[in-house]
């Protein structure tokens, strides 16, 4: 599904991602661990198209096809989504006309709108301009229904837990794992994600295959994300990237 | 008087559609045309409706002469003293004690020689009424000069309650400036919507409404988008004279390459007065400018005034949002400018929201 080859990328001449590899197949979830500021955001800002993001080196495929200087609507055309973490409020455009949108692109029934909204708890935001006025918690919310009316195959979530509460995480970790095709069969899966958590609460609802950190701009290590989980809390991330890089000559750089 | 639907040239007729006029006496409830000075029709298909030629009217209703010149004085500038002749025409729409209409009532003021239209309406919403006005004035496509001067007076009685819609839609050499101003007594409401989105040589006007009842209310909105070489120089002043009254005055501008002054003035004058101001403008070229003047007066203790006003370019964050959920560049832009211009207005009609939007999507595809 997303194959990316010793990426790097920069904004404003600062480089923010540096030999970046990664490999996400069909039905797989990622977990993208680090530290802030380590490029975690920049890395899905870097695939997804922002035009702020220039790419230095290396590839980008999705879906077997290079997407280097594709634009973010060329690639979302394609089947890629992403949940920001803190979208910016379009005064005047209804979150409605962006569900209708949304459903066009991806040639959803108009009529799932209403049960994804209610499903979700957002009915009553329906016919508010996008984001102006939403709780931290509606704004998350907003931004897994704005996912589930455009069903794209691959779907990267920044921090769709930060600040929000238990209640709506299981909301929002449920949508998830429908978006993910987490609820069936390793088989049957055919959606894939990418998901950045601080805490990994979203962990408790969404169920993912592999944890990887990025750490100074690079992968530092891959494994079992709720092992990976259980050692940032316990060692830290330095720890953690410590014992992962033991013997490997990259690791001087770090 | 003339009576019924006028024929019309089609070049006028598509002209006149664009402000918002159709003609149709089974969308309207009353129709008002005046080309240049001469009225082509003044009818009324309702009975609580009164339409008729403000000349007329006057031959007509003695007392009329105290509504004609009070709100707007004859000498407050040269354009009005200009409107000041035996020439003059206009109408007088009337709605009588407690009507409540279904269809808006359609005005419109058709400038086609290359002179200057003078025009003074009077327009009396009685107590306890609901009135809803579209009024559309044009230029003949073509026209290479002409001004229109035109004096409108609004009186809004007891609990009676005036929307009025106005879309402009002039040429590049034709020079604007119309006067206006409203009574409102107590507990009725005003709400005026301004549009103005084509080429003009000159908008200028500042419309004061004077909120002298208890418990009244004014919203005035304009939506504003001047092109290379237009200057609009629009706002709105409340004056607010009567207890627990309030006002909110409300501005997108967006240039794109024309100059637009966006003012704005409350005065509050009475306990509880309550009043707020905003102004919001977008840059859209390099050329043109946009100039927000927002102005609060405080004449006693008990008055709550705000006002917010920015201006700016549209957010790249915004068009990159949208992106990201399959907008190309230019829908993304499109959305976004659209979403600036729709003032969400309360209270008013579905009829005359749906002019504004349409006068909206005209527009779109020339501002990106």
């Amino acid at each position: 599904m997303l194959r990316v080859v010793n990426l790097g990328a920069e904004v404003e001449g600062t480089p923010i991602l540096d030999h970046v590899n990664l490999y996400i197949k069909e039905g797989q979830t990622y977990v993208l661990f680090g530290p802030n500021g380590n490029g975690k955001t920049s890395l899905l800002m870097t695939l997804i198209g922002n035009p702020a993001f220039n790419i230095t080196y290396g590839k980008i495929f999705f879906k077997d096809q290079e997407i280097n200087n594709l634009t973010t609507d060329q690639r979302v055309k394609m089947g890629m989504g992403i949940s920001f973490q803190t979208p910016p409020k379009v005064s005047g455009l209804k979150l409605i006309d962006m569900l209708i949108n949304c459903a066009k692109q991806s040639g959803t029934d108009q009529n799932k709108i209403y049960e994804y909204a209610q499903m979700l708890n957002m009915e009553k935001f329906l016919n508010r301009s996008l984001n102006v006025g939403f709780s931290g918690g509606e704004v998350k919310r907003s931004e897994i229904l704005q996912l589930l009316t455009l069903n794209p195959d691959l779907i990267l979530f920044d921090e769709p837990d930060s600040g929000v509460d238990l209640e709506n995480i299981a909301l929002i970790g449920n949508a998830m794992s429908d978006l993910l095709d987490r609820k069936k069969k390793g088989s049957e899966r055919k959606k894939s994600g990418l998901i950045i958590t601080h805490q990994g609460h979203i962990l408790d609802y969404v169920d993912a295959d592999y944890g990887v950190i990025l750490y100074k701009g690079m992968i530092a290590c891959m494994g079992d994300p709720y092992v990976m989980l259980d050692e940032i809390s316990k060692k830290g991330y330095e720890g953690c990237v410590e014992k992962c890089l033991k013997g490997f000559q990259n690791s001087k750089r770090m | 008087m003339p009576k019924g639907i006028p024929e019309l040239e089609k070049d006028v007729k598509d002209k006149l559609e664009k402000v918002g006029i159709e003609m149709d006496k089974d969308k309207r409830s009353a129709i008002f045309l005046q080309v240049d000075q001469q009225v082509e029709t003044s009818s009324s298909f309702a009975s609580d409706i009164e339409m008729i030629d403000i000349k007329k009217a006057l031959e007509k209703y003695d007392w009329l002469h105290d509504y004609y010149w009070k709100v707007v004085s004859r000498d407050k500038d040269e354009y009005t003293k200009e409107v000041d002749v035996d020439e003059v025409n206009g109408y007088f729409i009337r709605a009588l004690p407690g009507a409540k209409v279904n269809f808006p009532v359609e005005a419109c003021l058709y400038l086609k020689s290359p002179k200057k239209q003078k025009v003074h309406n009077i327009i009396i919403a009685e107590e306890g009424s609901e009135l809803n006005i579209i009024s559309g004035c044009a230029s003949h496509p073509g026209l290479t000069t002409g001004m229109h001067l035109g004096i409108s007076e609004f009186y809004i009685k007891k609990n009676a309650k005036l929307s009025f819609t106005m879309i402009h839609n002039w040429e590049n050499n034709i020079e604007v400036r119309p006067r206006s101003a409203a009574i409102v007594e107590d507990g009725g409401t005003y709400i005026s919507n301004y549009i103005i989105m084509n080429p003009v040589k000159i908008v200028q006007m500042y419309p004061t409404v004077h909120l002298n009842g208890d418990n009244a209310t004014a919203i005035m909105s304009s939506v504003i988008v001047a092109m290379s070489n237009s200057i609009v120089d629009t706002g709105s002043r409340v004056i607010i004279k009567g207890k627990g009254s309030s006002a909110e005055i409300l501005s997108r501008a967006i240039s794109k390459g024309g100059t637009i002054y966006s003012r704005g003035d409350i005065v509050g004058e009475s306990a509880d007065a309550r009043g707020h101001l905003e102004c919001m403008g977008m840059m859209l070229s390099e050329e043109g400018s946009i100039i927000a003047i927002p102005e609060l007066e405080a004449k006693h203790p008990n008055v709550d005034l705000s006002h917010e006003a920015a201006i700016g370019k549209i957010a790249e964050e915004e068009i990159f949002y949208l992106m990201s959920r399959g907008f190309s560049r230019d829908e993304a832009t499109a959305a976004i400018v659209r979403g600036f211009l729709d003032i969400d207005i309360k209270g008013l009609p579905l009829a005359l929201k749906k002019k504004i939007d349409e006068a909206i999507n005209q527009v779109e595809k020339q501002l990106i």
